[in-house]
């Protein structure tokens, strides 16, 4: 167990290509970091230079106190689970998990007891004879999660390690390795650029993009507070809204038409401003006029299941923004419908750069 | 695999027939044809032949010379094998280091290959040559008189560095593109799971190849036994004296300078023998140990 230190750690690739731009995290002994963003931003490339799979182009890691720029993966106490498990395919489930103890000169029961250890929890004991190609996809992601824990590391890293399960065995691998990380208190990174996932596992989120960190924070205060419109518009699902507005007659109004009232708390000329669809509420349901309203024409409607989305369009047809709504309610095409928001809900972004204006 | 369903049962057996005529025609034909003219005695100028039944066998098993030259071509077969799959491995590994998937360079490296075979006996021949030959230079550098054709072992020392020449690039292109089809990822995984590189190489690359490596067993032990034919040929140019040859070149020297073609038939059903041995040992004894991914 450990705390990992990353001071404005830069990662240049031989073709030119600077795919971290000077990155600074503090991670805490026994904390659970998520980095996510879209494909590209840097994620992976960051996480293999805390693995020392890929060499760092400046800046400095520490894993605990000791700088480990120029350490070799092997020595660095930390353990990986890879995106496809990279499992030994020649060697059975207990070879895998032994091998890393075994180069290390464990004692034979002593690893024997951990691999046993690791098989229970994992509930992979029946297969410890059997070769990778013999096993499940689910299956695989546990041996490559019991290759990780027996090792008893410093840190786990994970690179997208559930992105090849169906939907339900991520859902469920999800709750269990955060069931895991709780228990062990293993400090961790995990990579992925599904927000859900993000959002559940992490106690802190490292939101990225292009190789720069746009934001960190609890998951909760990210989706509170984003800082720009690029973490407002990733994290959160559907996606946050975002409208051009600019300052009219009384308080804002829509840069393509109108519709829109309201307040301008900034006194600024322009803005990006935003509203997720979970915090749009119908005025004709009988919800009072708050800070925001806005008068949309209804394109389609969504039902999900437990709630629908509706999708419509507001300030002639310059916009399409979502609603959530209540899973059963009926609207059709073409319908008139007013919507508003409460002050706390709405967001202000500059209208430039996109960052969070708070005043 | 898919499997494909023939709506006409001769149908598949047809579309076999013409590789079977050939099989039939250029193996099992001339095969008996071996096995029923070694139980005889053939007048070398075509005048009927005798009956001897297993003399000529004896005969070849007798002799000693017959046992020197078993004996120089299981040392040939075993050291040309080792070092055309050892050196084609060593050089495979640093070019993989290298390469990390640019196929432009891949492709450059086939290129070895598809020259190579041709023109490496040409120039081993005249690298070794008596007259102009280079490897005279060095080799009367370090004050080793060589004379290849000559002295026995100088003669073997060319045959091997020919034919291990020769069959280098071939195995290095199986075993590259067997080191690149290693998933980077399993390499990752080991690299934090073992230090040293080398304990690494043995437990996981190693055994990855094991398949690549078995196949090129199998057709390198078959090339040294019978496709360096040509290369003893061109070394010893016909007057085997008391040059080292092997036991291929001795059926042809036997059955077509010696006109004794009852004792060559015999060797080659001998050779057919113990390729037939050693095949079964191979598949049974080290293909076992062979993981196929
Ligand atoms: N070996 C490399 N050589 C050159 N450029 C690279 C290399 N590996 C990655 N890159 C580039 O660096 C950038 C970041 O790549 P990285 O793999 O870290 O992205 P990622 O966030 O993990 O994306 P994904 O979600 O698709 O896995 C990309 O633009 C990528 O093209
Ligand atoms: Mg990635």
């Amino acid at each position: 167990m450990a705390t990992i230190t990353l001071d404005t750690v830069r990662k240049v690739y031989a073709g030119g290509v600077e795919a971290v731009k000077g990155v600074s995290i503090d991670i805490a002994d026994g904390e659970f970091i998520v980095l996510v963003g879209p494909s590209g931003c840097g994620k992976s490339t960051l996480l293999r230079m805390i693995a020392g799979l890929e060499e760092i182009s400046t800046g400095e890691i520490r894993i605990g106190e000791k700088v480990v720029n120029k350490v070799d993966p092997a020595d660095r106490d930390i353990a990986m689970v890879f995106q496809n498990y990279a499992l030994y395919p020649h060697m059975t489930v207990y070879n895998n998990l032994a091998y890393g103890l075994k180069n290390r000169g464990m004692a034979k029961d002593e690893i024997d007891r951990r691999v046993k250890e690791a098989a229970r929890i994992l509930e992979i004991g029946d297969y410890l004879d059997r070769k990778p190609r013999a096993l499940s996809g689910g299956q695989r992601q546990r041996v490559a999660m019991g290759r990780a824990i027996v090792r008893e590391p410093a840190a786990f890293l994970f690179d997208e390690p559930l992105s090849n399960l169906d939907a339900k065995l991520r859902v469920q691998m999800r709750v269990e390795i955060k069931r895991l990380q709780k228990s062990l208190k293993t400090t961790s990174v995990y990579v992925t650029h599904d927000q859900l996932e993000a959002m559940t596992l992490a106690d802190r989120l490292v939101v990225l993009s292009g190789g720069n960190i746009e934001q960190i924070g609890a998951p909760i205060d990210v989706y509170d507070k984003p800082a720009s419109t690029f973490v407002a518009s990733f994290i959160g699902s559907p996606a946050m809204n975002l409208l051009k507005v600019r300052k009219g007659a009384a308080g804002l109004e829509l840069e393509t038409g109108s519709g829109l009232t309201a307040a301008n708390p900034y006194g600024r000329d322009r803005y990006t401003l935003g509203v997720r669809p979970e915090h749009l509420s119908l005025v004709e349901a009988g919800v009072p006029a708050g800070a925001l309203t806005l008068k949309a024409t209804v394109n389609v409607l969504e039902p999900v299941g437990a709630e629908s989305y509706l999708y419509a369009s507001c300030g002639g047809t310059g916009q399409e923004i979502v609603i959530r709504v209540e899973s059963h309610a009926r609207f059709e095409p073409g319908q008139e419908i007013t919507l508003t928001a409460q002050a706390k809900d709405v967001h202000f972004f500059d209208a430039d750069t996109g960052r969070r204006v708070e005043s | 695999m898919k499997r494909v369903q023939f709506t006409n049962a001769s149908l598949p057996y047809l579309l076999l027939l013409p590789q079977l005529a050939i099989i039939v025609i250029f193996f099992y034909w001339p095969s008996a044809q071996a096995i029923q003219s070694s139980f005889y005695l053939e007048d070398p100028f075509g005048f009927g032949s005798t009956f001897v039944g297993m003399e000529n066998y004896t005969d070849v098993l007798g002799s000693n010379e017959y046992a020197s030259i078993a004996r120089f071509t299981i040392a040939f077969t075993l050291l040309v094998t080792f070092l055309s799959l050892s050196i084609a491995l060593l050089l495979a590994v640093k070019a993989d280091a290298v390469l990390k998937g640019s196929s432009t360079y891949k492709t450059l490296l086939m290129w070895v290959y598809a020259v190579a075979p041709p023109v490496a006996g040409l120039m081993g021949v005249m690298f070794f040559d008596m007259h102009i030959g280079p490897f005279l230079k060095v080799a009367a550098f370090f004050g080793w008189d060589f004379k290849i054709g000559l002295n026995y072992f100088d003669t073997a020392f060319a045959m091997v560095v020919i034919a291990v020449w020769k069959q280098i690039p071939y195995n290095f292109i199986f075993f590259l593109s067997g080191l690149q089809a290693i998933p980077k990822s399993v390499r990752e995984a080991s690299m934090i799971d073992c230090r040293s590189g080398f304990r690494r190489f043995w437990s996981i690359i190693l055994p990855l190849l094991a398949p690549t490596a078995f196949f090129l067993l199998i057709i390198n032990m078959t090339y040294s036994l019978f496709d360096t034919f040509g290369i003893v040929d061109v070394v010893v140019k016909d007057k085997a004296a008391n040059n080292p040859i092997t036991l291929v070149y001795k059926v042809y020297m036997d059955g077509f300078r010696g006109g004794d073609l009852g004792g060559s038939s015999a060797q080659s059903v001998i050779l057919m023998l113990v390729v037939f041995v050693l095949t079964i040992f191979q598949f049974r004894f080290i293909e076992r140990r062979v993981h196929y991914g």
